[in-house]
């Protein structure tokens, strides 16, 4: 996906894995998580989430445990992207793995709640649609770009095992 | 112009003589960890899938320690599947219920110095105490190791931290490493690699180092590496493994900065709830009543832990309304607070020692917060919720603080109780 368009929901610094995906529910799959994304942070965020909307999170967005249904489940829960000024290592490389392009926005502090975005993720663009403001998005390096066009890690591990066989 | 060691580690793993900060490449790993929690029961559908088997057994390590003992049937069925992926595709290094998956990685020396060596947790980054390249990913990431021995890696920056000085008594690496992030902020160290040196590090023994590398992870770093010296040889001597000294950084390496801190002036500190890097003088703390304390993870439960928190509590009994917990970090760090008297020592001041594993830490195993509830903890992390209720509260803190506190029912400077002048 090239383009998104959507609505926001602002977080602020070090938004913790343990609040995105609480440990106690990490027994269950990844529909029942879903239901309980954010919940440590904004109760019923699951339920309020519209399809295609926004996260716009500051700085070290997704610190914490290893946890790769943290991402899956916002995923899931129908968020579109997230862009944020920086990102814990792990949950910016869990978002590359299961195709969910993390935007890292140095300026994404001044994109405010309930704002809607129009996303170029190829360009790294990102326009404030009532003001017309645009962000940049860091460049994400050709290989990670690769992992990307693949879908995920686990569609570039098909296409190269497949093509090796 | 040199490299440090963390790029050397990568520059020999992605088969290039040279890698500089940035670059990504493909690397061979030498050896993997994957768990109960983050493991199988997440990627072994998706191995499947692609056709393919375990790209190497002998390199792959299996422990199950998010979820045992079992404590329903959800969890039984997670070790259940452990158990299964280890039986077909012939995993001979697999542990279950014998200790934290960090733990056993240096305490059964899976890693060498120099390795390249990925887990399939954020605390994987514990094993750089013993001079390899240790870092934390996710279950995606595990799959493509698992199936290929492969994975990508951006080179990270390094950044020099030298400690110089001796850490006075009742002061340990854990006050070091709060204190450390407390000045530097969550996200000091992110996407760095942590280079430890320096006369403090010198003189602290494997266990103690290993808090260091462990709560890198709570600083945002790619990694913590302690280049193997003395102390390291000796370790891994102890273990019939006999390797040199090094490999080391080169002299010419560029780092990206150095952190300079004097470990003589480190006092024993603890971090407030919600925030790790919310850090303050224990003696500072405030006598909010506490519920809770607890001993326990890789952070804070190997012998030593066991140890100092028995230098506390000898003698003493934990206040009422105080349930002090202890979660073993192995079999073989309870083995020898059992042989050693420590064991003894912890449960006549009232501690309930609970089984070797993950435990509460995570908010999964036994001993879990109920809201309201407030606990002080020689764990790595404290985000609200994070050991159970997002009404509970828990702050860090190192054994010593964690059994003083216990013992006056609120946070304390623990040496008032080792008879040492503060």
């Amino acid at each position: 996906m090239t383009i998104i368009e959507g609505k926001v929901w602002k977080f602020g610094d070090n938004v913790d894995t343990d609040v995105i995906v609480p440990g106690k529910y990490l027994i269950g799959d990844i529909d029942e998580i879903a239901e309980h994304v954010m919940e440590g942070i904004r109760p019923g965020f699951a339920e309020l989430v519209n399809k295609g909307d926004v996260l716009v999170g500051g700085k070290n967005f997704g610190t914490g445990s290893s946890r790769e249904v943290a991402p899956r489940a916002i995923q899931a829960a129908g968020v579109s992207a997230i862009v944020a000024e920086s990102f814990a290592r792990i949950f910016f490389r869990n978002c590359i793995n299961v195709g969910f392009v993390p935007l890292e926005c140095p300026t994404a502090g001044e994109i405010e709640e309930g704002q809607h975005l129009h996303i170029d993720t190829v360009a790294g663009e990102i326009t404030v649609i009532e003001t017309g403001i645009s962000h940049h998005a860091l460049k994400l390096p050709t290989e990670i770009g690769e992992i990307l066009e693949a879908g995920g890690l686990e569609p570039l591990l098909k296409l190269r095992i497949g093509g090796r066989t | 112009m040199g490299m440090t060691l963390a790029e050397k580690i990568i520059a020999r793993a992605g088969g290039r003589d040279v890698v500089r900060p940035d670059d990504v490449l493909w690397v061979e790993v030498d050896v993997a960890m994957t768990h109960d929690s983050s493991g199988p029961r997440r990627f072994w559908p998706s191995l499947r899938e692609l056709g393919v088997g375990v790209w190497n057994p002998e390199k792959l390590v299996i422990v199950a320690d998010h979820y045992v003992p079992a404590a329903d049937v959800g969890s039984a069925r997670i070790l259940q599947t452990t158990r299964e992926f280890v039986k077909e595709y012939g995993i001979t290094r697999f542990h279950e219920a014998e200790g934290i998956s960090h733990t056993l990685m240096v305490e059964k020396a899976y890693v060498r110095p120099g390795m390249l060596y990925v887990g399939g947790d954020s605390h994987s980054l514990t094993a750089g105490v013993l001079g390899c390249l240790a870092i934390g990913v996710g279950s995606t990431d595990m799959l493509g190791i698992v199936a290929t021995g492969r994975t990508w890696l951006r080179v990270p920056k390094t950044i020099r931290v030298l400690i110089d000085g001796g850490l006075p008594t009742g002061v340990t690496a854990k006050d070091l490493i709060l204190t450390i992030i407390g000045e530097q902020g969550m996200d000091g160290g992110l996407y760095r690699v942590l280079e430890f040196g320096g006369e403090a590090i010198a003189g602290m023994d494997i266990e103690e180092r290993s808090v260091l590398t462990n709560m890198c992870a709570e600083i945002g770093a790619k990694s913590g590496i302690v280049p193997a010296d003395a102390t390291t040889v000796a370790y891994l001597a102890d273990r019939d493994i006999d390797v040199p000294t090094g490999p080391v950084s080169d002299q010419d390496a560029v780092f990206e900065t150095t952190w300079g801190y004097d470990a003589s002036a480190v006092v024993p500190v603890v971090a407030r709830p919600h925030k790790h890097d919310d850090v303050v003088a224990a003696a500072d703390a405030g006598e909010a009543p506490l519920s809770r304390a607890y001993i326990g993870a890789c952070t804070g439960a190997k012998y030593g832990d066991l140890a100092m928190a028995a230098e506390v509590l000898a003698g003493r009994k934990v206040a009422p309304g105080v349930l002090l917990q202890v979660a073993p970090a192995s079999r073989a760090a309870l083995r020898q607070a059992m042989e050693s008297g420590v064991a003894q020592i912890l449960m006549d001041a009232g501690a309930h020692i609970l089984s070797t594993g993950c435990g509460a830490c995570p908010g999964i195993g036994t001993g879990v917060l109920g809201p309201g509830e407030v606990c002080i903890s020689t764990t790595s992390r404290n985000a609200r919720g994070r050991m159970g209720s997002p009404d509970s509260e828990v702050w860090l803190g190192s054994p010593y603080s964690v059994a003083a506190a216990a013992v006056a029912g609120h946070v304390v400077d623990p040496r008032e109780m080792l008879a040492v002048p503060v």
